[in-house]
């Protein structure tokens, strides 16, 4: 196989290096944010050993706290799709340099190699299938993407550990402020000193300039944000993301009422709630003193909508159900699916805007959205807040 | 004379780091051990780089070189960047304009994946369309120049 592009070379492919070492430690970071987020006991994968960062009891404020850490993981995340599509064809003829291997460290790098290219394309792959709702792979999402993550970052400290030198290297033969003023079109110098084998020994004549193929990955990155970006921070822009599911709808859904089995007859006259051994229905909890909360509800898979929830603060109910302050609740659903409990914290209980939402925008839940009841918590993983309630369990500290 | 170094191929900070996330992977791995769906998740793993390597790429620069010689010179930069956005959006959101899915997508959201190919063609002939515009707009201001 021949390259022959002349813009390949050391210098090109360590900017684009170090704008995605800039940017991949918010994906990573917020990533493991967003399992800790799910609480003790509820993140999955279960058991990882170490590999998870310091359990918190994840806080309600700021309300649109998970909404920013999974709104950075999803959006940044498809954002950088570009970025290393155009890193990995920068290097691509050094995965066919001959031989193979030339020591065994060399051995070694390659096989974390293996680790940091099929770790970054086997997570861009099952997330963006995950939030496309396509399960092909036949494994769990959650464990092989949040797995694969430790490859992928075991494979990023190796490279960059063992790359930064050459690419600050790199970086000095020539400065970026004066190829983006210029159009330069001539094929970086060969330099042994700073990692051989990129630039074309026999170039092509050029058809983009330097500046112009940093411009293009720069616009695929815009370009992937202006049809992602609405399914986070909604508004006008919302109705851009036109390929994902959570565009062009202000009020999404996780789960419809049909596909969780909710019997109308279950959520009509004869529903209650239990809260221990006392139960309300609907009328009853209406009653109760209501409280209205605008409040963000953000989801793993990245998209967020902010609503007006009106219900009963959990801290009441707690207060009636004689655990005025519970260590935790347990809250159980009409749904029997794997999402269909949650455990939250007593500052999750105990926010005043936390709610046993009845309406949302002034109008009953709609039966997708969770009618005759659901939790909504600030800065709670959208799939915490529980719908079609049956039971609350406060429990004592 | 040959030094350990050298034969190894690495100083031993840099045979430290390798061998040390080499362990940080396994760990990881470690997890995985008893997981039914454990070979899946290799095979995936593996077939993302393979099939980038030598599916994607192979692809996509087969079919520059196609468009490069059909329009020699910067003017193929008018049909391949278009080309390129519409391509990135056909890999990135497959399965919702191949419906691949489509059952676990309506339980989600309500929604069928019916609207999705047609708004990709839509968005290609926005990218064209506006390429057009700019080709078009340049070769006008160069006439007027002359």
């Amino acid at each position: 196989m021949k390259f022959r592009s002349p813009l390949r070379g050391p210098w090109l492919t360590s900017v684009l290096g170090v704008a995605l070492l800039a940017a991949l430690p918010l994906v990573i970071v917020t990533g493991l944010l967003d399992y800790v987020a799910y609480g003790p006991g509820q993140s999955i994968p279960g058991d990882v050993g170490l590999l998870h960062l310091p359990a918190i009891d994840w806080p309600t404020r700021p309300s649109w706290l998970f909404r920013l850490t999974q709104g950075v993981h999803v959006g940044l995340g498809l954002v950088l799709v570009p970025m290393v599509l155009a890193k990995l064809w920068s290097v691509i003829p050094r995965l066919f340099a001959w031989p193979p291997v030339t020591s065994p460290a060399h051995a070694l790098e390659r096989a974390t190699l293996l680790m940091l290219v099929g770790g970054i394309l086997f997570e861009i792959v099952t997330g963006l299938m995950n939030i496309q709702y396509d399960y092909a792979f036949g494994f769990s999402f959650y464990t092989a993407h949040y797995i694969g993550a430790w490859v992928f970052i075991a494979g990023l400290v190796a490279h960059v550990v063992l790359k930064l030198p050459v690419a600050r290297r790199a970086l000095r033969t020539r400065s970026l402020r004066a190829e983006l003023r210029v159009p330069t079109t001539a094929p970086e110098p060969v330099d042994d000193d700073v990692d051989g084998g990129l630039v074309a020994t026999d170039p092509a004549p050029p058809t983009m300039s330097r500046r112009g193929a940093l411009a293009l990955v720069g616009g695929g990155a815009l370009f992937v944000a202006t049809i992602t970006a609405g399914q986070t921070i909604g508004g006008p822009l919302r109705d851009l993301a036109v390929l994902l599911p959570r565009g062009r709808e202000d009020f999404p859904i996780n789960r419809t009422a049909a596909a969780a089995a909710i019997e109308p007859t279950a959520t009509g006259a004869a529903w209650r709630l239990a809260l221990g051994d006392r139960s309300f229905s609907r009328a009853d909890l209406l009653r109760l003193p209501q409280h209205t909360a605008r409040l963000p509800i953000a989801c793993v898979e990245g998209w967020s909508t902010v609503q007006d929830w009106t219900g009963v603060r959990l801290r009441d109910l707690a207060a009636l159900a004689g655990v005025p302050s519970p260590g935790s609740a347990f809250v159980e659903s009409l749904d029997a699916g794997p999402f269909g409990r949650a455990t939250l914290s007593a500052g999750q209980v105990l926010d005043p805007d936390a709610l046993l939402a009845l309406q949302v925008n002034g109008a009953d839940l709609s039966p997708d959205h969770g009618y005759p009841a659901r939790v909504i918590v600030p800065a709670l993983p959208g799939v915490h807040c529980t719908k079609w309630v049956r039971s609350i369990t406060f429990r004592e500290a | 004379m040959v030094t350990l170094a050298q034969r190894v191929g690495a100083g031993p900070a840099q045979l430290a780091t390798l061998v040390a996330c080499l362990a940080l992977a396994a760990y990881a791995a470690f997890f995985l051990l008893g997981d039914p769906a454990l070979l899946r998740m290799l095979v995936w793993f593996a077939a993302a780089a393979v099939v980038h390597d030598l599916v994607v790429f192979p692809l996509y620069a087969g079919a520059d070189r196609l468009l490069a010689a059909l329009l020699p010179g910067p003017k193929v930069n008018y049909l391949r960047v278009p080309a390129l956005g519409a391509g990135l959006a056909l890999l990135m959101f497959w399965p919702g304009i191949v419906r691949q899915g489509e059952v676990t997508h309506l339980a989600a959201t309500g929604l069928d994946q019916a609207p999705y190919l047609g708004r990709w063609l839509v968005l290609c002939a926005v990218l064209f369309g506006a390429s057009a515009v700019v080709f078009g707009a340049r070769v006008g201001l160069r006439r007027l120049r002359a």
